[in-house]
């Protein structure tokens, strides 16, 4: 009896009233649907900051490389006060762990200080860290251009230096260094390499902001003394790196004389396990705001239910008319079903605006990369018609169920 | 004699529950032939209103039997009798009841839609429709901004606009003054004449002698069936 096109047409028809009693009560409207409206952009602004985030840390993190073990003297990060500051280490530690640990692939010692680097009237002040080529060995960091240290170089003290884009960048104007000398700390240096651009970290600022030179030389020429402040271990992809840390551990513990029952006064940190923990809070983090989020959805589809009662009984008399003009329960029904999702719907889009801009405004604050990620945009909208859909049908059910009479008598 | 088209029999009516219970309708018999012209009379709270909605698919009875063409409405359920609405039926209430902010023509168009007509069809026989009841040029007006006897013709435009089989009118003229009163029903007798089926609530004996058959209420029950001798003269 009825075509297909027909029918399309009819829920066309139904569309358009819709639209056209949403434009009616203009204001009302938004006010109904704010909840849905900021129900989406916070969960779409949570998910997708919280994953840019937990990106963000992932990807620094295994820039830094995974397999690493960072030793540092001092009891972790929460246990620095009081007492008296615990001895660094020295290069005998160094050849130790080299030498009696199995697993180890490279070891790399560290000592860092900062100051100026002054070229052809160029001011840059930065950090200079002091290493050994092991250092490009524990992990992943290649050379832009140029070549890292020689033995001869490292065992002489020479005053030779790589160098972080940065400060290329700034010392040099991004123009030809290897082979220019610069003076940083009362010395001159040779720069014989350049480093590839590593990007931010995540907690302590520009890694590519450095100047790295051979240990002897810093320890020599500016430090005055012969201590190690940081180890890097890179640790056999082979092995694992809690049984190594472990060794390493006794190995400390021996060598810096530590009896029984007494605590370490050293840590050492793995950077997988670092990044595992870290990933697993912000994955939470997200989780838990997105579920805080999403219960503003929930307020929102009570307000667009809240609504549309209103709506059926301040028109029970154009249902009654409807009614009895013909239509079936179910048109009744589809009519009132079709204004809530698209009122849900609309506070879903304006959601998803709204988050965009919340995201764009946002990302440079929490130094994150801006992201669109479609899928939570998508599940969003869906998530905001359900709304419409499971909100709208009760007071839908009850515009169709009127008594046609009844609705037609009510005032 | 041929099958009537609308026959009650025994056709009670009560509203509410128990003490507080009221019986509108108290057996009511009725036949009704197609191309009839039936005015019904009787004082305020007779029934003539419910009977209508009866008779309309709007409302059951509460016991007796409805046979419309043969079958029996009483058995149906809510969505079979809208649809038997849609297809047979067409209303003028008491008061009007078009939809506000929504122009003559839309409010014309409204049954066609149910039926599932397409847009140029439904625009085509709206607008037939309001110039059957000479308000044409009057096509995109709303409700607020039409007299009542305006309102009145666009109600009637809008029963009449499906060709029903019977078309019901529940004081079609209540709120009218004589001339427009008697435009209306100058509007009835012309679609009775043209085949369908006219059922007319009202007070005014003047209306009531359009019709060709005048049925009195009294406290629920019919008390009695007159014929309009002249009528057969006019029509
Ligand atoms: N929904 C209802 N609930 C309770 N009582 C009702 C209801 N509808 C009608 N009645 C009662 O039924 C009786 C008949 O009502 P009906 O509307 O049929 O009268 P009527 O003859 O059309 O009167 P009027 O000329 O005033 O329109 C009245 O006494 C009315 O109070
Ligand atoms: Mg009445």
């Amino acid at each position: 009896m009825r075509s297909t096109g027909l029918w399309a047409e009819m829920y066309g028809t139904v569309f358009l009233l819709a639209l056209r009693s949403i434009r009616r009560h203009l204001l009302r409207s938004f006010l109904t649907v704010l909840g849905i409206v900021i129900g989406v952009a916070a969960v779409v602004t949570m998910v997708t900051l919280g994953n840019a985030t937990t990106a963000a840390v992932q990807n620094q993190i295994s820039s830094l490389g995974t397999n690493i073990l960072q030793i540092r003297p001092g009891q972790g990060f929460g246990r620095g006060g009081g007492g008296p500051r615990p001895p660094n280490f020295d290069m005998d530690d160094v050849r130790a762990i080299e030498q009696q640990i199995a697993g180890v692939k490279a070891v790399a010692p560290q000592v860092q200080t900062s100051g100026t680097a002054i070229f052809e009237g160029a001011n840059w002040s930065t950090t200079i860290n002091g290493t050994s080529s092991a250092y490009f060995q524990v992990q992943p960091w290649p050379l832009a251009s140029g070549r890292s240290f020689l033995s001869s170089e490292e065992q002489a003290g020479k005053a030779v230096c790589i160098i972080g884009n940065t400060v290329h960048q700034n010392l040099f104007r991004g123009g030809e260094a290897i082979g220019q000398r610069f003076r940083v700390k009362g010395i001159s240096c040779d720069v014989i390499g350049i480093l590839s651009t590593r990007g931010q970290a995540g907690f302590g600022g520009d890694q590519d902001d450095v100047v790295i030179m051979p240990i002897k030389t810093v320890q020599r020429r500016f430090t005055g003394n012969q201590d190690v402040s940081v180890i890097l271990v890179g640790v056999d992809d082979a092995y694992s790196t809690t049984q190594v840390q472990a060794s390493i551990t006794d190995l400390l513990r021996e060598r810096r004389k530590i009896g029984e029952g007494k605590e370490d006064n050293f840590n050492i940190f793995d950077t997988k396990q670092i990044s595992d923990t870290l990933t697993s809070t912000t994955t939470l983090m997200t989780r838990i705001m997105a579920a805080v989020a999403a219960i503003s959805l929930i307020v929102g589809g009570i307000g667009i239910m809240n609504i549309m009662l209103v709506s059926v009984t301040e028109r029970t008399r154009e249902i009654g008319i409807r009614l009895a003009i013909g239509a079936v329960s179910r048109e009744v029904l589809m009519q009132f079903l079709v204004e809530a999702v698209v009122l849900s719907c609309l506070g879903g889009l304006i959601g998803l605006l709204l988050a965009q801009i919340a995201i764009a405004l946002l990302s440079p604050l929490m130094q994150v990369p801006w992201t669109f990620d479609a899928q939570i945009n998508i599940i969003a909208f869906v998530i905001s018609a359900v709304i419409g859909v499971v909100f709208g049908y009760f007071p839908a059910r009850r515009a169709a169920n009127l008594n046609p009479i009844d609705a037609l008598r009510h005032e | 004699m041929t099958e009537p088209l609308i026959r009650l029999r025994g056709i009670t009516k009560s509203y509410g529950e128990g003490a507080n219970s009221f019986q509108a309708l108290r057996g009511v018999d009725m036949d009704i032939m197609k191309g009839d012209f039936v005015a019904v009379m009787g004082a305020s709270g007779s029934g003539k209103s419910t009977t209508m909605n009866i008779l309309g698919c709007l409302d059951v009875p509460s016991g007796g039997e409805y046979l419309f063409r043969g079958h029996h409405v009483e058995e149906l359920n809510r969505d079979q009798r809208a649809l038997l609405r849609r297809k047979y039926f067409g209303f003028v209430f008491q008061g009007f009841n078009l939809l506000a902010r929504t122009s003559a023509m839309e409010n014309v168009e409204l049954p066609l839609l149910y039926r599932g007509d397409a847009k140029t069809e439904r625009r085509r026989a709206a607008m037939e429709a309001l110039d059957r009841v000479g308000l044409k040029e009057w096509w995109d007006h709303t409700p607020a901004e039409l007299s009542g006897g305006q309102q009145q013709r666009v109600a009637i435009a809008r029963a009449i606009v499906t060709r029903p089989e019977v078309l019901l009118a529940d004081e079609p003229t209540g709120n009218l003054d004589s001339a427009r009163s008697r435009e209306i029903m100058e509007l009835l007798s012309d679609f009775n004449r043209n085949g369908i089926t006219v059922l007319m609530v009202t007070h005014e004996p003047e209306m009531a002698a359009f019709a060709r058959t005048v049925v009195h209420f009294r406290d629920g029950v019919i008390e009695r069936i007159d014929s309009n001798a002249q009528h057969g003269a006019v029509g």
